[in-house]
């Protein structure tokens, strides 16, 4: 184990596949000379060069699709999307191509494409480079979307990206780049598809990915010495597949939910965990699934407007507190949890 | 569409001729015209079995594309690449893929091209570098280019075809890809399939440079334009275009066509004047080659009906074949969604729960509504 930040261990997985693997290359914009918006490809193109570290004109559909097509002749890209927002300008090659191509043509083709990407509001970038649109690709069948919350995961994910032979999103987070934590020396895949419980308990089900999984970890935490609370939390790592079966094993045993996500609420990622928990665990149920997203609006830049619209931590305990009174417990003496309209 | 037509009479721009001169051509001429009867019938067999519905979906023909698909494909090597568009029945069996595949394909059958997953607009054969026709307006473009990318950075000496329609100039990735094909100086052909109208767009409705080849200018590309009715002229410019491509040069050849019918077999065409519609009655690259072989002396008419004759009995048994295919099974539709198998992959048909129902408890005597 080696302790490092999220960054850190992205950037030594691309290397150590990049050493193992001659058909590992990257593209994308300013990730050469610039060595990269957040600094993951840094030092990458001095050591393996412009074949290999391949700065793009600023044309994502140009040069995601030219991924696309390299790796439909066997290469395995790893390209950069300075930020998920930025990947809007490729749906057209992502999901009308990269996702369409090993099933249209009747399994002819792979595509073993990753793309990176990082999504998050909450550094005052304003409407148009705060979003988190994941879900436009985790709604898509033949796309694989990866949501890694610590650096451990970040290392595990990536290998796994890399060597599968479908194409990959793999969603980064500007609040994570700087995270630390243990990574393991080894270079050991993670299974894509799989969620996991990354803290066990009884009273309620906190669901979360990417940096909400963060903030669920914490809040469970400090809940549990503030209030006894006993949170079980489930980060989700893979949105498409979704492993349901984790999500709703989980609420069978806690009979509670609050899905917590960066995402807008409406149509979101928490709308089809809340769908799936209905399916699986309607008659397990205390209290209705709670959802904590960002707020309905393009995203404003004004600190205090952006601090508003964004999920917080108090936002998240409220909506445990109020979950909780709603199955009868009562959390505090104060019974902070009664529902408010 | 005069303009059309003076277009391709008076101002193709290709390079010079390369082998022999077209005199001592003549061999070469008649295949090229026997693959055109061929793409001609086959391409009528597919419009008759969609009426028939066989065929389903759209079905957009090469008619009037015939001289210039052969004599994009005579150029090609066997180990080149070709990226082509929805407009690709012809290409597919002039890169060697068996009709019969490719009737197969567009009858939805296991035996297609495809397997039954593409359709008309999405055939794909690896074994014969065909990878790929596309159905989006511009979505190949970036894909070729990845492909001659790939060659590139494996120092391979295979070229890239990319074969695009008229209106497609004017999408972005048309501009992205070309920009890269030439700044990173990638073994691509980019090929402009003009045949005048973007669906029911004219070329000088939608492009404010109508002369698209000139379009490669702002890449710094070599381009020409070719009479796309001559398949020896389309031959040769395509293989000078391939020989620049393979040296690292990439390059956007125009092939002057026309269109014969709609933009698909559903599609009567309707907003071509009594004139035009009487032009192209006129205006037929393959009675036009069938006559000038037999005016020539090049062909008799005998020799006529004996392609005629040997390409029936190809298109027949192509259709026969596609009949006589099995339809996928319905198992079989989880198949291809992933290359990777990995778990939690959802298999689940359109009425099934994601969960098994738990058991509901059965009423006992005393319960009431």
């Amino acid at each position: 184990m080696t302790i490092m930040t999220y960054r850190q261990a992205l950037h030594d997985t691309l290397r150590a596949e990049m050493l193992r693997d001659d058909n590992v290359f990257l593209m994308g914009e300013e990730i050469g000379v610039f060595e990269g918006s957040y600094k993951i490809t840094a030092g990458l193109l001095k050591e393996f060069g412009e074949k290999r570290v391949r700065d793009t004109p600023i044309a994502e559909e140009g040069f995601a699709g030219a991924a696309i097509g390299a790796a439909m002749l066997g290469l395995r890209p790893v390209i950069e999307m300075m930020t998920i927002n930025f990947s809007m300008l490729a749906l057209d090659q992502i999901i009308n191509h990269a996702a369409k191509i090993y099933g249209m043509f009747g399994g002819q083709a792979k595509v073993p494409l990753v793309i990176r990407t990082p999504g998050g509001g909450g550094q005052q970038l304003g409407a148009t480079h705060s979003q988190n649109i994941e879900l436009f690709y985790a709604f898509v069948p033949g796309l694989k979307v990866v949501a890694p919350s610590t650096p451990a995961d970040a290392k595990a994910l990536l290998l796994a990206a890399i060597r599968d032979d479908d194409p990959v999103l793999f969603l980064e987070n500007l609040a994570l780049y700087n995270t630390k934590g243990e990574v393991p020396d080894a270079d050991v895949p993670a299974e894509i598809g799989r969620a996991r419980v990354t803290r066990p308990g009884k009273d309620l089900t906190l669901i979360g990915y990417s940096r909400m999984a963060h903030v669920a970890a914490e809040v469970a935490g400090s809940l549990a010495e503030s209030d006894g609370l006993d949170i079980e939390v489930v980060d989700l790592r893979s949105l498409r597949p979704l492993d349901r079966e984790t999500i709703v094993a989980s609420v069978r045993k806690t009979h509670a939910a609050v899905v917590v996500e960066d995402d807008w609420l409406t149509y979101g990622i928490g709308a089809e965990i809340a769908a799936s928990i209905s399916d699986g665990a309607f008659d397990y149920l205390d209290a209705p699934v709670r959802r904590v997203a960002m707020a309905e609006v393009p995203m404003p830049y004004s600190k205090t407007l952006e601090t508003a619209a964004l999920p917080s931590r108090d936002d998240v305990i409220g909506a445990i507190r109020q979950t909780l009174a709603a199955v009868g417990h009562r959390t505090t003496p104060l019974a902070l949890g009664v529902p408010q309209s | 569409m005069a303009s059309q037509v003076r277009q391709r009479r008076s101002a193709p721009q290709a390079p010079p001729a390369q082998g022999p001169a077209p005199a001592d051509r003549g061999g070469q001429l008649s295949a090229f015209y026997r693959d055109m009867v061929l793409v001609r019938r086959f391409e009528e067999r597919a419009a008759r079995a969609y009426t028939e519905a066989l065929v389903g979906g759209y079905c957009h023909l090469n008619l009037g594309e015939e001289a210039a698909v052969v004599g994009l494909m005579s150029a090609l090597a066997p180990t080149d690449y070709l990226f082509t568009n929805y407009r690709e029945h012809g290409y597919a069996i002039m890169r060697g893929i068996e009709p019969n595949r490719v009737m197969a394909e567009l009858y939805g059958r296991v035996d297609g091209v495809s397997k039954g997953w593409g359709g008309s607009m999405h055939m794909f054969d690896i074994t014969h570098r065909l990878l790929g026709g596309y159905g989006i307006v511009g979505g190949q473009l970036p894909l070729a280019t990845g492909a001659a990318l790939a060659i590139d950075y494996r120092d391979g000496d295979e070229v890239v075809m990319c074969t695009l329609g008229d209106g497609t100039t004017a999408i972005g990735a048309f501009h992205e890809s070309l920009n890269i094909a030439a700044l990173w100086h990638l073994p691509i052909v980019f090929v402009i399939i003009n045949n005048g109208l973007g669906m029911g767009t004219t070329v000088a409705r939608s492009s404010a440079e109508p002369d698209l080849y000139k379009r490669a200018a702002a890449y710094r590309m070599e381009s020409a334009r070719v009479d796309g009715f001559d398949p020896l002229a389309v031959h040769d410019a395509a293989a000078t275009a391939i020989a620049a491509a393979r040296g690292g040069r990439p390059y956007l050849l125009e092939v002057i066509t026309e269109r014969l019918r709609g933009h698909s077999v559903v599609d009567p065409a309707r907003y071509r004047t009594t004139e035009e519609a009487e032009r192209l009655s006129h205006e037929d690259p393959v009675a036009l080659l069938g006559a000038k072989l037999t005016a020539d002396g090049v062909l008799d008419p005998a020799a006529v009906t004996a392609i005629e004759e040997e390409v029936a009995g190809i298109v027949t048994a192509a259709a026969d074949f596609a009949a006589a295919s099995p339809r996928p099974e319905a198992s079989t539709l989880f198949d291809y969604t992933y290359a990777t198998p990995v778990p939690n992959d959802s298999r689940r048909l359109p009425g099934q729960p994601l969960f098994a129902p738990l058991p509901v408890p059965a009423l006992g005597p005393g319960a009431s509504a």
